[in-house]
């Protein structure tokens, strides 16, 4: 989850923002290399006390500078396209649930096999127990089966929000009148954070998303006592 | 050709992928499976056949649908204000 003075991103919870992370390193050490080159390149010249009054038509250095930023380019584009039609790749999910958007809280619907549906508050500020993390805990996880692939329907009741879960790599819009789909798998058993991520009116930073997943025998078990005391 | 169905509906994990609605917008696919299995029911009903195979539509529509709508739509189907043809 998120700690304070993070700089990078949340360690990974699914196969896709495993692949995230790596493209993220990928560009921004080109980044990084390109940067250095010209601050290498701004202070040479700011500091040489000599000048090269002759500079004048320079055939083979202005090929050189323009083919190596279009294979930089290309360098990026290739591994960027990659992991985009890996994200859009038929799935074929094992479990379907609809999570949709109130102000100012997310509900779930499991309704594969039985009809199991609950929503899912903030725990405010002062009923936190020692160790909770203030503005992210909800009274209600989302339990889902880890190693599974997870279809979610994202939609909205009254206003627009967002479902963002960034450590699974995850945000889709929650729409009135529209059902968006997207889909995720949890690498391992364990608990991620997100928070709703499109201005819904006074409690948008309140209304957070708690994803638990668990071994899918504890995932069963879980499902058929909510069905139970519902 | 029932027995595959009713094979399917028993194997029935959750709406497999449709080809027909591959993207991020779902919403057609919830929508025409309410109107299939609402459909499927009138034919079937009507030629008094055996309306199990129906049951595919009602799963589907049943995973992919917020419940909110599909009480909204029955609401209407009942009141005879739906605007979709069945």
């Amino acid at each position: 989850m998120a700690f304070p003075s993070q700089l990078g991103f949340q360690d990974a919870a699914s196969p896709v923002m495993e692949e995230l992370l790596t493209f993220h390193d990928h560009a921004l050490m080109i980044v990084f290399m390109i940067s250095a080159l010209i601050g290498y390149f701004i202070i040479a010249m700011v500091t040489a006390n000599l000048s090269d009054m002759y500079i004048l038509d320079s055939q083979e250095i202005e090929i050189i500078w323009t083919v190596l930023p279009a294979v930089v380019l290309i360098l990026i584009a290739l591994p960027s396209l990659r992991i985009l039609y890996l994200m859009d790749e038929v799935n074929d999910p094992h479990l379907t649930i609809k999570a949709m958007g109130h102000q100012w809280y997310w509900s779930y619907e499991y309704t594969d096999y039985e009809n199991l549906e609950f929503d899912s508050y903030m725990i405010p500020t002062q009923d936190l127990a020692p160790g909770q993390f203030r503005l992210l805990e909800a009274d209600h996880r989302l339990i889902v089966p880890a190693e599974s692939p997870i279809r979610v329907l994202v939609s909205a009741e009254d206003v627009l929000h967002s479902w963002a879960v960034p450590a699974l790599g995850v945000k889709m819009d929650a729409v009135p009148g529209r059902l968006n789909q997207t889909a995720f798998i949890a690498s391992r058993p364990g608990v991620v954070y997100g928070q709703c991520s499109e201005i819904c009116g006074a409690n948008h930073s309140f209304m957070p998303i708690v994803v638990e997943a668990v071994p899918l025998q504890q995932f069963e078990d879980w499902s058929a006592l909510m069905i139970q005391d519902a | 050709m029932s027995d595959t169905i009713e094979e399917k509906i028993k194997n029935y994990r959750t709406a497999p992928f449709d080809a027909r609605f591959p993207n991020t917008n779902q919403t057609r696919n919830c929508y025409q499976n309410y109107l299939d299995y609402h459909r499927c029911n009138k034919a079937l009903s009507a030629k008094d056949q055996d309306t199990a195979p129906c049951d595919w539509y009602q799963r589907v529509y049943k995973s992919l649908c917020p419940n909110s709508w599909v009480q909204k739509w029955d609401d209407q189907l009942e009141g005879g204000s739906f605007a979709g043809k069945i």
